[in-house]
């Protein structure tokens, strides 16, 4: 039998041309589109509640909206941002348009589980984002709902909160169920694992991560709403219930979470690096065993977020160690990107500025991540400034960099044109300026006492809070030039060609845009994805 | 292999050098925190020093590194051709491998350090066992519910004093404290002052012993590097000794409602005199006389 022959699905029963992508499609490629336009106008939503939050944070009294209200825009924001527009994007988006390439297939394993999957999440997000409008009021304790405040806030909204998310999860695990069936079981006969470009070691990395924990979000999210619905008692003190518990439960998701938004983007950094460096990966396998130790970490530190919440010494110090270690394998896969690029040939592309920015941003983050690791030192910035900076620098300047690095380097496979260099430089540079305004002041707002999900603050911090706001203001703006980019490219940009980028990993070698087969007769054998530099012999075949 | 050049060593141990040094002086004269004001305090400081220091290091070291690569390493125009086809060194990665560990492994043993000069391993539940009991009782008696009574037995978490368990009974002051939407409050219970103030003399083991009675909050002040969360139905505690009078911000760290904002508090370090005319002041039976 043959699995996920799309044309079989598709034939004439589905649309073609540009409606397709309103459909309930099989094609894979078109499902990976779906998910990222459908991810990037949520994050145009995200950013406009940031820069309500960034609005309202410009001076120190709370003066921009009313208090409720600024409770319900940081939940919306913080919900909007993980769950529709880094989750789905850097998994769903590129993991479905790649994955089927990279393991030579024809689609992904469950063609209709993965489109279940994407239609799960538009209804969630008008869901989530029309509690404001529907029931009143939208969640307004925050994207970590802790108990008892979630049971004291209006219950409709929260309740929707629930709901949504419950359906981003059940996405999730669809999504990640499909990528393990396909990176395991759909591989192209003489392709072996050790083979595969480093994408599909990280999102199998990520996706028995989304399958190990995110059930236990959704049990406890259920929990939650039989406390909110029902009056159990669960995580109620005044019924005998447990606070803590909750937290316990929350962050066994999600602080696997954290990588879930971040393995991904390691993967896709790492394709991205050999292309425009013309040199192969630097160290392939310790690359595949730092990624599965990450994993397995990743699963063991979930209380490094709990270290004020009462918990006992013991654990405080094992989640200190455990966590620290992580830094190990992490620091491994950032010295072998840089030994990746020593010895290259770099062409500092859009691609790449938004690679090595990544890598900048993420060293930064992760340093502060080690450091906040400790419990002495967590103690003093747990719920400050210190840690919005901290992990701004981790999803933003980590994960979102590379969405855009992967934007500028997937774009003419997705459409057979190239993006303007000149604009994507520019939104490069106000991205990378805007971005480092905007979260570096806030490290030391939170070492001098400025606490996180504040509306208002001493007035000492104000000319900091500004640059942050002038920051959020250039990310804004930076928005811009990616979108005319994106919208004129589309209509005239420069013809692409099959391979601009002269690449090696599979899905270069088929047509831009690919056939709905994704390959004309069989899949080719890539065993080598990353081979730059060893046939320097033969003339290299340039395309203009 | 080839053996490399000495130049190459040389040029590798002078950047080295004064990458580090520069880490150190960075980290060691750029003051990133506010007054020291707990006995607490300085021990964070040092251990915030070291941290900055291996930071600043290993962030400005992958930086340089990372820019020099980019411009030395850059694709001329015309050139088509590959880089070189290198694949690994395993040598190289075991170096790799063992730097992060290595000070991962100091910084996880030296914050340890700190952690128990700070009181952090202090068995809170050791000098409440013999109302330990007594909560079981009540726990029956209230079928669970939270209350004053069990407030006073089991402690959940949070710090225990530096040498507090040395020092001799009374020395150190208790102070029950009570977190609310949207304000903290003070008792004290050998003095029975109730006070929206936290006040207290300098040089004094306080150990506060804190509840919440209706979400969760968090009890911070910057400059003691303390911070400790106010849990309703599980009491914590949070001990330390202040050293410089003045008056600092208490501020409320967790997200406890639309108000969570404006949830602040101060404490007022005194001298141990001004503290006593303060305790007098306030007393009730120095204001009824």
């Amino acid at each position: 039998m043959t699995l996920a022959n799309p044309s079989d699905f598709n034939g004439n029963l589905q649309p073609q041309g540009w409606l397709r992508y309103f459909s309930f499609s099989l094609d894979h490629k078109v499902i990976g589109l779906q998910y990222l336009v459908c991810g990037f106008i949520f994050y145009l939503i995200g950013g406009a509640l940031a820069g309500a939050i960034r609005t309202e944070l410009a001076t120190p009294l709370s003066d921009f909206m009313p208090r409720d209200t600024y409770n319900e825009v940081l939940t919306l924001h913080g919900t909007v941002m993980i769950f529709l527009w880094i989750v789905p994007v850097v998994n769903g988006a590129f993991g479905n348009y790649l994955i089927p390439f990279y393991v030579g297939a024809r689609d992904m394993a469950f063609p209709r589980l993965n489109a279940v999957a994407f239609w799960l999440i538009p209804p969630a997000g008008i869901l989530l984002i029309s509690s404001y409008f529907i029931a009143g009021a939208a969640a307004q304790s925050g994207w970590t709902a802790y108990p008892p405040l979630s049971l004291t806030t209006p219950a409709a909204g929260q309740v929707v909160w629930i709901l949504s998310v419950l359906l981003l999860g059940g996405s999730s695990i669809f999504g990640g169920i499909n990528f393990i069936a396909t990176i395991l079981k759909l591989r192209r006969p003489g392709l072996k694992l050790m083979q595969l470009p480093m994408y599909c070691w990280a999102m199998l990395g990520t996706s028995i991560l989304v399958v190990l924990s995110t059930p236990v979000l959704a049990g406890t999210l259920i929990l939650l709403s039989f406390d909110i619905i029902a009056h159990t008692g669960f995580f109620n003190p005044a019924l005998g219930g447990n606070v803590v518990v909750y937290q316990h439960l929350f962050w066994f998701y999600s602080h696997p979470a954290v990588y879930i938004m971040v393995l991904p983007a390691f993967g896709l950094v790492s394709e991205i690096l050999p292309v425009h460096a013309r040199k192969p990966l630097f160290g392939y396998t310790t690359m595949v065993y730092s990624i599965m130790a990450i994993v397995f970490l990743g699963l063991i530190v979930w209380a490094h977020h709990m270290f004020t919440s009462g918990t006992p010494p013991w654990m405080r110090l094992f989640f200190t160690i455990a966590t620290s270690f992580i830094a190990v394998p992490t620091g491994i896969k950032f010295f072998n990107w840089l030994a990746t690029l020593w010895g290259g040939k770099i062409a500092l592309n859009s691609a790449m500025l938004f690679s090595c920015a990544f890598i900048v941003n993420f060293v930064f983050g992760g340093i502060t991540g080690v450091a906040l690791a400790q419990v002495p030192f967590d103690i003093h910035v747990h719920d400050t400034y210190f840690v919005v900076g901290h992990f701004h620098y981790i999803v933003y300047g980590g994960t979102v960099f590379v969405i855009f690095a992967s934007l500028y380097h997937w774009y003419p496979k997705f459409t057979g044109r190239m993006l303007n260099e000149d604009l994507g430089r520019l939104h490069f540079l106000l991205t990378f300026i805007g971005f480092n305004l905007c979260f570096a002041p806030q490290h030391w707002l939170g070492l001098n006492g400025m606490p996180r999900r504040v509306a208002e603050y001493d007035p000492t911090f104000t000319t900091l809070n500004q640059v942050s706001s002038v920051g959020a203001l250039l990310m804004a703006i930076s928005t811009i030039p990616l979108l005319i980019n994106v919208v004129v490219t589309a209509l005239n940009g420069k013809v692409a060609g099959d391979n601009p980028w002269n690449a090696l990993t599979p899905e270069w070698l088929t047509s831009s845009p690919p056939p709905v087969e994704n390959w004309i007769g069989e899949a080719p054998l890539v065993t080598e994805p990353y081979g730059y530099g060893q046939h320097q012999d033969q003339p290299q075949e340039v395309q203009a | 292999m080839c053996i490399v050049p000495i130049r190459t060593v040389l040029t590798v141990i002078t950047a080295t050098t004064a990458l580090v040094l520069t880490g150190l002086w960075v980290g060691y004269n750029v003051n990133m925190l506010p007054l020291d004001a707990s006995s607490n305090a300085p021990t964070y400081d040092a251990l915030f020093k070291v941290l900055f220091s291996i930071g600043m290091v290993l962030f400005l070291g992958i930086v340089i590194l990372l820019v020099y690569s980019l411009f030395r390493f850059r694709r001329r125009s015309g050139d088509l051709s590959d880089g070189l086809a290198i694949e690994g060194n395993l040598p190289l990665e075991i170096v790799w491998t063992a730097i992060p560990a290595i000070v991962v492994l100091f910084v996880g043993i030296y914050s340890y350090d700190i952690y128990e000069r700070m009181g952090g391993m202090v068995a809170l539940n050791d000098h409440s066992a013999m109302a330990h009991t007594a909560m079981d009782h009540s726990a029956m008696d209230h079928s669970g519910m939270a209350s004053g009574e069990v407030s006073q037995a089991r402690v959940w978490g949070g710090i225990g004093g530096a040498g507090m368990d040395a020092a001799p009974t009374g020395a150190v002051l208790p102070v029950e404290v009570t977190a609310m939407q949207f304000a903290f409050i003070f008792h004290y219970p050998d003095a029975n002052i109730t006070s929206g103030e936290l006040h207290v003399p300098t040089g004094q083991p306080v150990e506060l012993h804190m509840e919440a009675r209706d979400v969760i909050h968090a009890f911070w002040v910057p400059q003691f590097r303390l911070k400790q969360d106010v849990i309703p139905g599980q009491p914590t505690v949070l001990s330390f000794t202040a050293t410089k009078a003045g008056s600092y911000p208490i501020v409320c760290a967790e997200l406890c409602g639309p108000y969570h904002g404006g949830m602040r508090s101060t404490v007022v370090v005194h001298e141990p005199e001004a503290y006593a005319t303060w305790l007098q002041q306030n007393s009730p039976a120095s204001t009824t006389t």
